[in-house]
């Protein structure tokens, strides 16, 4: 008799989706549409603390006080630190790969006291530094989503 | 704290696919590894703590689906969704309110069934961070860039992690990944997200492995040689990735102070024998060792080229291959408390560091070392 062959079976999910749909919040939904509607970036200020948040939310964690002092911040900063991505996936909240390599940065705005994530116009890791200067490029069709801001760009080449 | 000691232990092999293996078939091999090492039976086991993360597992309440294998049918079960370390915490601690003698805690991982970049980016926030395709990969390779520009670490630096790491792991028959390299030649590999190259990060993996705890009253009946907890804390840092200085590893830094005063350490460097951390990337390896406390800010490169953390050196770290060997999620923090142990109790085979008798196992939880889990581990009650 042959002797029986070894199957090992994988059984594939398909193409089904787990959509969602997150709240942004009243501070987030101010922030998307300022961004959307006027091309600002929008912050909210600790009564405590003095710091400035952006994104904004609800409550100072290391404070633990709740938040209601908005404050408009600036669309220029600086570079905390960055990568140059070189390996592209399909981000599933876009459903698009994005074009490899890109700059990518962690980004103090002007007046923030936290950082943002956001893209950068460069991909040659040897002309970025951390601490250079940059400033948002925004999209011509914005949707209120932190990709109507297209990238940083920076300033001081 | 009252004495708990750990009694079993059990790992599976670390393999990139463990294609003839479901999830739950791990679990059972490695709960019924620590049976056996403890001398115990399923009965003699009061409650379990499973750990698991639904999105990898691609179910809900994912913590569930091992019933059978880990034994906890008809059991007290708890579950946590973290990494191992985090798990055993919660074991400990279900012992220390003194309504069970024994825990056993079992974690498990599968990395070949699902899209790693896609599960890892699922852990940021979704309206300001995920859109922006943050995963694990270039959040790491951010708090590299910001580590090694603060301090001036240099990638020849992270390099030599790497290549003791993979070296170390030809002594693990369970490591995934043994690899004889050089430093030019991981230099020399492509870049993932720079500073990130392929042999700075860690493989994806298949495992699981199972811990048991017990109080003392029931490990001195059951085993002559209990290996003690002597301290443990964990502590926790911001959300959002950008409330963070991620050149700063704080969170870990408040951990061990406290896992270090609760087990009278003053000097670890001096008073800890062996270090089992989370070398997720290389760079981790470094500034892990810094918030340890076994050199100063920005030192761990230099600590590493001076030849300290390697096997025959004054404070080995990861003899065993760490997690650049072998990578299963969850899993890996329950790893570094089982390789502590062994080590501890002179059974750690070919990897065994001479004269082990305090050991600290390190795990983290979270996007770039988010929350830190720090494990004293001893050979005296």
């Amino acid at each position: 008799m042959a002797e029986e062959r070894k199957e090992l079976i994988k059984l594939e999910s398909g193409e089904a989706e787990q959509p969602f749909r997150w709240s942004a919040g009243v501070y987030g939904s101010k922030f998307l549409t300022e961004l959307r509607d006027n091309k600002r970036f929008v912050g909210v200020r600790c009564p405590r603390c003095g710091k400035v948040y952006v994104p904004p939310r609800n409550v100072c964690g290391p404070c633990f006080v709740e938040l209601t002092e908005l404050v408009p911040v600036s669309d220029e900063g600086e570079i905390i630190t960055f990568t140059v991505v070189s390996f592209g996936f399909v981000d599933p909240s876009t459903g698009k790969q994005k074009p490899v390599p890109y700059g990518y940065a962690v980004i103090k705005l002007d007046g923030v006291d936290t950082y943002i994530l956001h893209y950068l116009d460069e991909t040659d890791p040897q002309k970025i530094r951390v601490g250079a200067r940059v400033k948002a490029v925004f999209e011509e069709e914005r949707t209120g989503s932190m990709l109507d801001v297209r990238h940083f760009t920076l300033l001081d080449r | 704290m009252e004495p708990v000691a750990v009694v079993g232990v059990g790992m599976t092999a670390m393999r990139r696919e463990r294609r003839e293996d479901g999830y739950a078939d791990l679990v059972y091999e490695a709960v019924r590894l620590a049976l056996e090492d403890a001398g115990m039976t399923i009965d003699q086991v009061d409650n379990v703590v499973t750990v698991s993360n639904d999105f990898f597992d691609g179910r809900t309440i994912s913590s569930m689906a091992v019933q059978d294998a880990c034994g906890s049918y008809d059991k007290n079960v708890s579950t946590v969704e973290g990494d191992g370390t985090f798990g055993a915490f919660y074991g400990l601690m279900r012992i220390l309110s003194g309504s069970f003698g024994t825990t056993l805690v079992c974690a498990h991982h599968k990395g070949s069934e699902s899209v790693m970049p896609l599960i890892t980016n699922a852990m940021f926030e979704p309206v300001y961070e995920r859109f922006l395709g943050a995963e694990a990969v270039t959040s790491s390779a951010l708090q590299a860039r910001a580590y090694m520009d603060k301090f001036g670490v240099t990638e020849e630096e992270c390099a030599l992690v790497s290549v003791k790491n993979h070296g170390n792991a030809f002594r693990n028959p369970l490591a995934q990944l043994p690899l004889e390299l050089t430093v030019e030649e991981v230099m020399s590999s492509p870049y993932v997200a720079e500073p990130l190259k392929v042999l700075d990060c860690c493989p994806i993996s298949d495992g699981a492995s199972a811990v048991i705890l017990a109080s003392a009253e029931v490990a001195e009946k059951i085993t002559s040689k209990p290996v003690w907890v002597k301290g443990v804390a964990h502590c926790c840092d911001a959300y959002h990735l950008g409330d963070r200085d991620l050149s700063d590893a704080r969170a870990l830094r408040d951990a061990a102070r406290r896992a270090y005063s609760m087990a009278g350490i003053s000097d670890p460097r001096r008073e800890i024998d062996l270090v089992e951390l989370y070398d997720a990337f290389s760079y981790m390896e470094l500034m892990w060792l810094e918030g340890l406390g076994f050199c100063g800010p920005g030192e761990g490169g230099k600590l590493t080229a001076s030849g300290a953390t390697a096997p025959e050196g004054e404070i080995p770290v990861n003899p065993s291959g760490g997690c650049l060997s072998g990578h299963p999620v969850l899993v890996a923090g329950l790893n570094r408390i089982i390789e502590c142990v062994l080590q501890i109790s002179g059974e750690a085979g070919e990897r065994q560091v001479d004269g082990v008798r305090t050991a600290v196992a390190h795990g983290i939880n979270g996007p770039c070392g988010q929350s830190h889990c720090v494990w004293v581990l001893g050979g005296e009650k």
